[in-house]
């Protein structure tokens, strides 16, 4: 086996390079059962992080999106249909301050039976599951991240 | 199996930034036979064109400064290339300074240059961009504290495990040992999988010096039996 490069920090300067057209809608095309997704990044004094670099992914789905002065991002998905299991985004969070990049998953919130028997949200502490779970917010779903401290996200080791 | 590992940890002092940002929970590890071989994200949608390799060429002049190739080979950990996987580039100009907005440095912006490129790995799992050399820029973690030169590296690879987004630095830089991010790898010798090489064979005669640096994603092609 060959060690795999490091991972360095994404910084603070990558908004001029990363995004790309229409990064934020994570399939390319016009889809009538596209959910809006926000949330906002907050650190372990719950200030929001300003310069975050946020990837959603699933099947042939991917977004990228960035935070901006308030941590808050959004990107618009399908829910991805699944064979078993419950459905749910990959979500990678990257900034300044993050030497590696974290891994979460986003899952919904109206799944409420398939969500119970995911055998990934049954290997988190019951107490911590929630903040994998994205909340009903009228239309659109919100789904935090935090990096630290009081509520802290679930990242995952991969 | 757990082959050497020299990633850095997510608290690091020294890097100032990382003590309100780094998870203070350890992340729950899913079984790898799991997830070993879940596909990357489809990064299809990112455009990539020819002339976003050569960062040179991006305006109407020429950018300012010492020009340069950088390539090298995107294997996976059995030393086996990664085919077609972007890869992702960004860095100050000559003088140190950003495009971005949020770069407040007292150094000149080049109107001819941006500092951000993206390229296909060919058949080979070689890349290769044109550029110039990025300057040291100051920063504001500690009194005095300098960026050595480095350009920043974004890859994808075949699965969600081998994402990496880190940063390259040049040979010989006397800020190397100073600086907190890649002092951040504790073991030395994953500091130097951060440094590229002066490869006189990438080296045009007359035209740019070139740079080596081989990036090795995490995981290998090997499909597990389990489905
Ligand atoms: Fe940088």
């Amino acid at each position: 086996m060959t060690a795999p490069t490091p991972s360095q920090t994404v910084g603070p300067f990558f908004g001029f390079a990363l995004p790309f057209a229409n990064d934020a809608k994570a399939s390319a095309g016009e889809s009538p059962d596209a959910i809006r997704v926000e949330g906002q990044v907050l650190d372990g004094t719950g200030d929001p992080v300003g310069d975050a670099l946020i990837e959603a992914s699933q099947g042939d789905q991917f977004a990228r999106c960035r935070t901006d002065g308030e941590g808050a991002f959004h990107f618009t998905v399908r829910k991805p249909v699944v064979s078993n299991g419950a459905p749910y985004l990959n979500i990678t969070v990257f900034a300044r301050g993050l030497l590696r990049h974290l891994h979460t998953r986003m899952y919904f919130p109206d799944e409420d039976g398939a969500n119970r028997v995911d055998r990934v949200l049954a290997l988190v502490d019951e107490s911590r599951r929630h903040t994998l779970i994205a909340r009903r917010d009228g239309a659109i779903l919100r789904f935090d991240v935090r990096l630290q401290g009081e509520g802290e996200t679930v990242f995952f080791a991969l | 199996m757990n082959d050497v590992d020299y990633e850095p940890p997510y608290l690091h002092p020294d890097y100032r930034s990382t003590e309100l940002r780094a998870p203070k929970h350890e992340p729950v590890r899913l079984p790898d036979e799991w997830f070993h071989d879940a596909p990357g994200p489809v990064f299809g949608r990112i455009p990539v064109r020819d002339e976003d390799a050569d960062l040179t060429r991006q305006h109407r002049g020429e950018p300012l400064g010492e020009r340069i190739i950088i390539t090298g080979r995107v294997l996976d950990s059995d030393a086996q290339p990664v085919r077609k996987t972007l890869v992702e580039v960004w860095q100050a100009n000559a003088a140190g300074r950003y495009v971005d907005s949020a770069d407040d440095h007292a150094a000149p912006l080049d109107p001819n240059f941006t500092g951000a490129g993206r390229a296909l790995t060919d058949q080979d799992g070689f890349y290769r961009f044109v550029t110039v050399k990025p300057g040291a820029y100051p920063w504001r973690n500690h009194l005095n504290a300098w960026r050595p030169a480095h350009v920043h590296f974004s890859l994808f690879g075949p699965s969600l495990a081998s994402r990496l987004v880190t940063q390259m630095y040049f040979p010989g830089d006397p800020l190397i040992p100073l600086d907190p991010i890649l002092s951040s790898i504790p073991d030395p010798r994953g500091r130097e999988l951060l440094i590229a090489r002066l490869d006189l064979d990438t080296t045009v005669p007359e035209w740019a010096l070139g740079y080596r640096w081989d990036i090795v994603l995490r995981g290998s092609r090997a499909t597990p039996t389990e489905a």
